[in-house]
């Protein structure tokens, strides 16, 4: 499963333990966690289900690519590490 | 008569308290850090809902049932799926409408008494929602949302058009009239079945001239109502100050208001319809006050006359500008308050005649509200 952790700086905002998680693309992923950590979502993704603009989405060290739909594959090993960009807010 | 005043600010939430010596202090700070762009206190200061803008993260709703001990999380009016090749673009910019709630703009009760749980709220860019639970919940009104007309509003001071101002008709709850930054004043009468553009009289000097009295393009920037006599209605608009007395139907612009009739925020006595309050500065792109003398106009012949009023108000230049939402009357129609992008919060007691300085080292205001 892959593993998913979120930018210390949500901590103050919204419980957001790190968790294994099983799905093959981040979307996936985000879905699953979201459905024990419903109000998380709102913080990561907009009203649209797309990346909030001013959030970044990393696989190991890469930034996704498709921050709409979150179609970026992840596998067993991987690890997504949701962070605040340094843009905006 | 109301002691106690919740502020929004770009760097948290305060509450002010009157003491018994007649000082009114900062008595409490919630959220500090975090940008609140609107408040609604209810319920004689039991329930308070503060809407955050966290930037990164979004806009949230928060909520206390025990003025202001502890706080929750309650859910964001949150837009639908948009339609896939959905073609909504800003006319003014040419970008896309993002369906997706940038900021948190207006919150208010539905009138069916305050134990309703009724609330409307409008949001950047343009949309209006609506609660029955207390905001549990909101939908977004889709009659409004989906007018062929609505994708004609325009973003002024924002990229996107926003509604600032929703108020329910005290008579009748299902009437209720809001105004948008761009796209003039619209009017239910069953509310949110159907909507009507409305706004006689209106003149705007930044379109082309053939298109100066079309009431779509109205730039209202703030629009109240007298709650006695819902009928009359003030606004503060981007090319002056206008008066309704048939509920927006019809507008009569005031003329050689001084020192200036630009501005953003309007309030109205309660009770005595003419009388009403603004915070002028200078037009437009400079925005601030007249010759950075900061005052308060007041009329109470429903525009005839004003009064500048500048008692307890800096002696020395200023450079406050007052947001819509800057400027509060207390329901006893006696207290004023009005803070501003300084930083700076005033208190008046008797109508604005005189003013207590509360504080010049706040954060940005961008609203103020006396206790329910």
């Amino acid at each position: 499963m892959t593993m998913l952790r979120f930018t210390p700086n949500l901590h103050r905002l919204v419980d957001t333990p790190s968790a294994r998680v099983a799905g093959a693309t981040v979307a996936q992923v985000l879905a699953c966690y979201f459905l024990a950590n419903p109000r998380v979502r709102g913080y990561v993704l907009d009203d649209q289900g797309a990346v909030r603009k001013h959030v970044a989405v990393f696989v190991n060290r890469e930034l996704i690519r498709d921050r709409i739909g979150l179609s970026d594959p992840v596998g067993e090993n991987d690890d997504i590490f949701v962070a605040q960009a340094l843009s905006g807010g | 008569m109301s002691d106690c005043l919740w502020v929004g600010t770009r760097k948290g939430l305060f509450g002010v308290a009157r003491d018994n010596r007649g000082r009114w202090r900062i008595a409490g700070t919630w959220f500090a850090g975090d940008p609140v762009s609107m408040l609604l206190p209810q319920r004689g200061g039991r329930r308070i809902h503060a809407a955050l803008d966290l930037g990164h993260f979004g806009v949230k709703m928060q909520r206390s049932d025990d003025g202001g001990k502890r706080w929750r999380e309650t859910p964001a009016p949150a837009f639908p799926p948009r339609p896939d090749g959905l073609e909504d673009k800003d006319p003014m910019r040419g970008i896309d409408i993002p369906w997706s709630s940038k900021l948190i703009w207006a919150l208010e009760p539905g009138g069916a008494g305050e134990d309703s749980g009724e609330l409307w709220c409008g949001v950047i860019p343009g949309g209006l929602f609506h609660s029955v639970d207390g905001g549990d919940s909101w939908t977004l009104v889709r009659s409004l949302w989906d007018h062929p007309l609505r994708k004609k509003w325009m973003g002024g001071g924002y990229d996107f058009a926003g509604i600032h101002s929703i108020m329910v008709d005290p008579r009748d709850a299902r009437h209720v009239t809001i105004a948008v930054s761009t796209g003039g004043v619209w009017t239910t009468k069953d509310k949110g079945g159907s909507w009507a553009l409305i706004g006689k009289g209106l003149r705007n000097v930044y379109m082309p001239p053939d298109m100066a009295g079309d009431p779509l393009p109205q730039d209202a920037h703030r629009v109240v109502h007298c709650p006695a006599k819902p009928d009359r209605l003030w606004m503060q608009h981007h090319n002056g100050i206008f008066r309704s007395d048939d509920g927006g139907e019809h507008w009569q612009e005031l003329h050689d208001v001084p020192p200036s009739s630009f501005g953003f925020a309007v309030a109205v006595h309660p009770t005595e319809a003419d009388t009403a309050w603004f915070v002028p500065a200078t037009k437009d792109e400079r925005r601030f006050p007249v010759n950075a003398r900061l005052v308060v106009t007041r009329t109470r012949d429903g525009g005839k006359h004003f009064d500048v009023l500048s008692k307890g108000l800096p002696d020395e230049p200023a450079y406050d500008l007052i947001y819509r939402h800057g400027l509060a009357i207390a329901a006893d129609g006696e207290r004023l308050a009005f803070g501003s992008t300084t930083g700076s919060l005033w208190v008046s007691e008797d109508q604005g005649d005189s003013w207590q300085n509360v504080s010049k080292h706040l954060p940005p205001i961008s609203c103020v509200r006396f206790e329910a």
